[in-house]
């Protein structure tokens, strides 16, 4: 357990010191979403109806952006060794890791995307069924970017094959995190929606660092 | 305590050693000798558990010692060719993370490598041969009984070459183990020498990376099938 606070303290840290690289996700995300309005128009009827998807397409993309970073540096400067010696399994490395970027990717996105909702006209009850939908999505977004970018560490085009290998795996969650912010806005229960979102999530929690963690192992030998 | 029987291992398609046997016993030093692409640091890695043997057995008190990794990884400090050093870190940072695993005090292993006077300097500012000492400091953290040195002594000067030795030298004390790879004279007493020659297959170019760059020379002999991955 000391371990794997230590891995984790050790990830926050190294994050906040590359401030930069962690705001950039976040501006990615605004700046996306406030194009969007540009692009289509004002009208808030249209653009209402737009915004579940809007936020869901622009917050998954938002975070890909830090994924090949998360293993890549530490695979680069011999870190990762020292990690995989540090008596933790692999899987519980992957876990440590998946939470760090949730809480410095997915946690930011999930406060902005409040404002943002606003901002693109989403009336009220879908905006809770959407924020609903983001707290279990990220948080699924984290463990599969997880696994995705253990899988892809030391490839050459590693970088273009992340997305191809996670977005085909990410779109259940945002089928669904999108239809439950649908469903609320035409008056019906997001309810099955979000509940399906966190069966997913209960199936990601250990399957993703387990895959993640062989997946470390054989990318040092 | 460490012995090693029959070990064999490939870097990628080829077979960088193989049919390698030695015994460790409290407070023994082991050399690694060859020429470049000989599988020194293949088999460090290989005795740190961080690659898997084609073939052989590693046993620790007779015991398989790669069977529970995490457990392996317990009785293993590694200093690799590569510091594993973060510039955005302080040099007290840096081995923060170390200090939390065991327990140590990040002061002290900064004396034993003379750098506490950078403690709150951020490594980027650090030269190749401080970093170095750096990585060394995790040593003196660890209370790991078999140390795995890769190169351990490149770009240090005289006087950390020394500082080192002592630090060697206490842990051989205390009835740890060092396996170290080097081309340099290291400041170790009495260790052994286990020499590993650049043959099977005879190879072209360097032991690390994908395929070597000139045209390669047929295999003398051809690899043993069913010998592993």
């Amino acid at each position: 357990m000391t371990a794997f606070a230590a891995v984790l303290s050790r990830d926050l840290r190294l994050t906040l010191r590359h401030g930069a690289d962690t705001l950039a996700a976040l501006l990615f995300f605004v700046l996306t979403a406030a194009l969007f309005p540009l692009a289509i128009g004002p009208a808030p009827e249209t653009l209402g109806r737009m915004a579940p998807g809007i936020v869901w397409v622009c917050a998954l993309l938002a975070a890909l952006l830090p994924l090949d970073r998360l293993f890549g540096a530490d695979f680069e400067d011999g870190s990762l060794d020292q990690l995989l010696l540090s008596g933790l399994s692999p899987a519980a490395i992957a876990l440590a890791k998946a939470i760090a970027h949730w809480l410095v990717t997915g946690l930011p996105l999930l406060i902005a995307a409040a404002p943002l909702a606003l901002m693109l006209r989403m009336p009220d009850v879908a905006m809770l069924a959407l924020l609903a939908g983001l707290l279990p999505g990220t948080m699924l977004l984290s463990l599969l970017g997880t696994a995705g970018a253990a899988l892809v560490l030391g490839a050459r085009r590693g970088g273009v094959l992340l997305p191809l290998l996670v977005l085909p795996l990410a779109a259940p969650v945002l089928i669904f995190g999108v239809a439950a912010a649908d469903a609320a806005s035409g008056d019906l229960s997001p309810r099955p929606h979000v509940l399906l979102l966190a069966a997913l999530l209960a199936a990601a929690l250990p399957l993703c660092p387990l895959a993640a963690g062989a997946a470390l192992r054989s990318a040092v030998e | 305590m460490l012995q090693a029987s029959g070990l064999a291992a490939f870097r990628g398609e080829r077979l960088v050693f193989r049919d390698l046997d030695f015994a460790l016993e409290a407070g023994g030093a082991l050399l690694l000798t060859g020429p470049n692409g000989a599988g020194k640091s293949t088999l460090l890695r290989l005795l740190g558990g961080l690659l898997r043997p084609a073939a052989g057995t590693l046993t620790w008190d007779g015991a398989d010692a790669l069977a529970d990794l995490p457990a392996h990884a317990q009785r293993v400090a590694y200093v690799g060719h590569q510091d594993a050093v973060k510039p955005a870190l302080t040099a007290a940072e840096n081995l923060g993370f170390a200090a939390r695993l065991t327990g140590g005090a990040v002061h002290d292993a900064l004396e034993a490598v003379g750098l506490e006077e950078l403690a709150d300097l951020p490594a980027r500012m650090l030269s190749a041969g401080q970093r170095r000492r750096l990585a060394l400091a995790r040593l003196v953290l660890s209370r790991a009984p078999l140390w795995l040195l890769d190169e351990p002594t490149l770009g240090l000067d005289a006087a950390s070459v020394q500082r080192f030795g002592s630090m060697l030298e206490a842990h051989r004390a205390a009835g740890g183990l060092t396996i170290a790879a080097t081309h340099l004279p290291l400041p170790v007493a009495e260790a052994e020498e286990l020499a590993l020659l650049s043959t099977p297959p005879p190879l072209a170019g360097g032991g690390w990376g994908e395929g070597a760059a000139g045209p390669l020379p047929p295999p003398l002999n051809p690899l043993p099938h069913g010998a592993g991955e």
